[in-house]
């Protein structure tokens, strides 16, 4: 009754998806990745990649990405896990999302405003003795705001993991007099890994290819993979540095999907 | 409320919380100043709310962008939960990891190069710009999102819970709707509303493939930064954002209604 | 499932009753119709009134579209797929456009307002004979800053930025060509110089104004300056008078040793379809009443000589915006330097970012 090709009937659109708007990208990229300025082909632009210039741009890119998924991590953890004691975890978890379908460019001039000189959070930091500091264009406001935009997408997997977790593994755990640290350590944890590398990813990568708020938030000082690819494409209009910059960043990615990947095995096996 | 937490992790909720809507409050707070910045306040008025009930076009704006929104989240979730079906079947984890990285490409490009490379698309295949290309682009970014939400949900079911239910004589089409969906329906309300989200937050994929007249919210507010953006921007955002909220909040408990333990019932 | 199926039905049901509605205000709008101009502006940048009046004097039905970039709407414009009738780019934009013939040349007996252009904006070296393109606003780059804030200091030179008393103070544009031209400037070079050596020695100098910079911004630094949270900006004269209208305390000047003059023009892309219509816009907007009505609303600088009878007087006399030629002759306009030099300024532009 039901052969091969009828069974996989719903892999079709999916399939599609990934030819015409995964694979057609890609090779758009990479075949504009080979072009110098003339349009002749070359290796020019690859030979550009690795000057200290554009390592030094990667190197400080990654790091800002790392610390901005710790960050983010740190805090989603909890907050993910407090939600599912709460009694409407599923409402509560949807407020969480709200936020992040306001205009992301006007909550980047509410933080203008809120880190001014003269802003809400100076004149916090003024009440509790510390006194006012530029907190505008530094490190500090740049992964702040980043952390902000990033936090429910992490949180959300987080979540999902943690609240199908099977009570009695902790009770499990508990009556064998594990601490509550242990616990978690060996339990909660291991359980929702999954959850925790989903929220990662789509914290990560992206984080890599933060474009706008270097801008409004760093004052263009920190620079980001995707600033430089913004830059590339819409400001000298070097459509092949910025796709060579581009395919970096996807062999970046590829590296990590599969370093999460096999770790998965051998860790957990 | 509840007792099941301390009341120093109620605070840190708090906290949170508080932290996330900060933003959003000081943009409606400044929605009602007849100053027109967002830094002095000076008096109270309705003014902006007042313009913006006259602008028909930011009225039918806002209505592209709320269609384009709802549609490519729904067609996308349709699409990814598939994808990651078809993904969790695949037995080789080699192939695994190569589908998944694929299918993350588009999480990682930067909208710049996804933008312009859809654009180039839709020119060769000849798709007229406008309503129906940035639909097809919002769903075609959106779907790596739902697939990612999905998919840790599917890895998490156990075997046997498929196992017992073809032992008990269920056919493939009742092991789907009647096991897996019902199983994996958080990572499709999750993968769902991230859609949403990626959507409405979009600003430069949907400035490269829209045209002919048809402009969604944040690429005209991206546009008048030039100028200096009105605040009947932010009153606007203010009655999206309470609209949204009371939308929220209202299908939550009719959803909710009538359910003994509701919080089960999702997993279930 | 019973729950998905309810909600895929409901968004479908929602989506339905919007589209409906929105192709009755649509409709309603006259969009829908046959006779109709695309106008490609930047956001805000004219007065819908001028739209309206346009609308109602010649029957045609006016969608306007906005960019907030030159390049991303020189790229739209490339690629095709909508017919824009009228696009409002900058000068060096032009001459890119030019070379890569995505325009029309603009028949001039239709156009007969183009008299009431000053002479002094016509005819520049990125389009001689206005062959292509008509100035819509112009201005130059120069220093915004806070006379309250600063206070003793007297900036009439690129040079009193590099005073040591302004640490952190300065706020400059995001824009490879405004920064790198300003170090050149400053050393009393061309900044459409390309010489490898002075490019070196405007990047050398540059990079010791690095302690006084506190961030490289774009548009959002009007909101900054004029909240008084900025005291001292790099920006074009027209964001000078927006904010200058908002916040008494700041003042602009064009500093002496030279600096940038910029247009921004009406152009008839590639695209167009309603060209007629297109001419007839542009001759609408050069009429001198509408011009000076659009002027008042949009603030920036003016081409049109004889709109300026219709304008506010304290507005015309205004030396900072309207400079006198004496001034004007000394500012340059962008040169299309070509791709490879511009790369060599985005790089070393990239890189002083990243000191």
């Amino acid at each position: 009754m039901e052969n091969k090709t009828t069974r996989n009937l719903y892999t079709i659109p999916y399939v599609i998806w990934v030819a015409f708007f995964v694979i057609a990208p890609i090779l758009l990229v990479l075949y504009y990745s080979f072009q110098d300025l003339e349009g002749n082909f070359s290796l020019t632009n690859y030979r550009n990649f690795f000057t200290p210039i554009y390592l030094e741009m990667t190197l400080s890119s990654f790091w800002y990405a790392f610390l901005i998924t710790l960050i983010t991590l740190l805090f989603a953890y909890p907050i993910a896990y407090l939600l599912t004691k709460l009694k409407h975890k599923q409402l509560w978890l949807l407020l969480i999302i709200v936020p992040s379908w306001i205009n992301l460019l006007l909550k980047a001039y509410a933080f203008l405003g809120i880190f001014g000189t003269y802003g809400m959070a100076n004149k916090f930091l003024e009440t509790i003795g510390i006194g006012s500091k530029q907190l505008l264009f530094t490190d500090f406001s740049f992964v702040f705001v980043s952390v902000y935009i990033f936090i429910p997408f992490m949180i959300l997997p987080i979540f999902n993991a943690l609240d199908k977790l099977n009570p009695t593994y902790l009770d499990a755990a508990n009556d064998l007099g594990a601490s509550r640290w242990t616990t978690f350590r060996r339990v909660v944890f291991p359980l929702t890994i999954d959850g925790v590398k989903a929220g990662c990813q789509i914290t990560f990568i992206p984080a890599l290819s933060l474009f706008m708020l270097t801008r409004l938030i760093a004052g263009s000082q920190v620079i980001t993979l995707g600033t430089a690819i913004e830059q590339q494409f819409l400001v000298t209009q070097n459509w092949g540095m910025g796709s060579t910059i581009a395919v970096f960043l996807i062999i970046f990615m590829f590296i990590i999907m599969f370093a999460t990947g096999t770790k998965r095995r051998r860790a957990r096996g | 409320m509840d007792k099941r937490i301390s009341p120093l992790s109620r605070i840190f909720l708090i906290v949170m919380f508080a932290l996330l809507y900060l933003p959003i409050f000081y943009l409606i707070f400044y929605s009602f100043n007849s100053g027109g910045n967002m830094y002095d306040f000076e008096n109270f008025t309705f003014d902006w709310y007042k313009e913006l009930f006259q602008d028909t076009r930011l009225l039918i704006i806002v209505l592209n962008t709320i269609v384009i929104a709802l549609l490519s989240a729904l067609i996308s979730t349709v699409i990814g939960v598939l994808g990651a079906m078809m993904i969790y079947k695949i037995r080789s984890s080699r192939t695994k990891n190569a589908l998944l990285s694929l299918n993350n490409i588009l999480i990682v490009s930067p909208d710049v190069i996804i933008g312009a490379s859809f654009l180039i698309l839709f020119t060769i295949a000849g798709i007229q710009l406008g309503f129906y290309s940035v639909l097809l682009s919002h769903i075609a970014f959106s779907i790596p999102i739902v697939v990612l939400m999905v998919l840790p949900k599917l890895s998490e079911m156990s075997p046997s819970l498929l196992d017992a239910a073809r032992d008990l004589g269920a056919s493939r089409w009742e092991v789907i709707t009647k096991v897996v969906i019902p199983y994996i329906t958080p990572g499709i309300f999750a993968g769902f509303f991230m859609a949403l989200t990626y959507s409405l937050d979009d600003f430069a994929v949907t400035f490269f493939v829209t045209g002919n007249g048809f402009t969604t919210l944040s690429v005209e507010i991206y546009s008048l930064a030039r100028q200096g953006i009105s605040l009947s921007i932010n009153a606007l955002s203010a009655i999206i954002f309470i609209v949204t909220m009371l939308i929220v909040v209202i299908y939550y408990f009719l959803t909710r209604r009538g359910k003994k333990s509701p919080d089960l019932e999702v997993l279930k | 499932m019973k729950q998905l199926i309810r909600l895929a039905v409901v968004i479908i049901a929602v989506s339905a009753i919007l589209l409906v509605t929105i192709s009755r205000l649509n409709a309603s709008q006259g969009y829908s119709g046959g006779n109709t101009l695309t106008v490609y502006n930047w956001g805000d940048y004219i007065d819908p009134a001028v739209i309206d009046e346009f609308e109602k004097q010649t029957g045609i039905t006016v969608v306007y579209e906005t960019f907030d970039s030159n390049e991303a709407m020189m790229t739209k414009i490339q690629q095709g797929g909508t017919s824009y009738d009228v696009a409002v780019p900058s000068e060096y934009t032009i001459e890119k456009m030019k070379e890569e013939d995505l325009l029309l040349p603009i028949d001039h007996s239709k156009v007969p307002n183009l008299k009431n252009i000053d002479s002094r904006f016509m005819d520049l070296a990125f389009d001689p004979g206005n062959e292509y393109s008509v100035p819509y606003f112009w201005g130059t780059v120069g220093i915004v800053y806070n006379t309250k804030q600063i206070d003793g200091i007297e900036f009439n030179s690129w040079e009193d930025l590099w005073n040591p008393a302004l640490k952190n103070e300065i706020v400059l544009i995001d824009g490879a060509r405004e920064i790198v031209g300003m170090g050149l400037n400053s050393l009393h070079y061309s900044l459409n110089d390309t010489d490898p050596e002075r490019l070196q020695e405007a990047y050398d100098k540059l990079v010791s104004l690095k302690p006084n910079v506190r961030a490289l911004l774009g548009d959002e630094n009007k909101l900054l300056m004029a909240s008084g949270e900025v005291s001292i900006g790099i920006t074009w004269s027209g964001d000078a008078s927006e904010i200058m209208a908002e916040n008494e305390d700041l003042d602009y000047v064009v500093p002496e040793e030279g600096s940038n003059l910029w247009f921004d023009n009406m152009v008839i892309p590639k695209t167009a379809k309603n060209i007629d219509a297109a001419h007839e816009f542009i001759n609408f907007m050069l009429d001198p009443k509408i011009a000076a009505q659009n002027t008042e609303y949009v603030s920036y600088s003016t081409p049109n000589k004889e709109a300026l009878q219709y304008m506010p007087e304290e507005m015309v006399n205004d030396e900072r915006f309207y400079p006198p030629p004496e001034l004007t002759d000394r500012l340059e306009v962008y040169e299309n330097l070509g791709k490879e030099n511009l790369a060599k300024y985005n790089e070393l532009f990239l890189k002083f970012k990243m000191e």
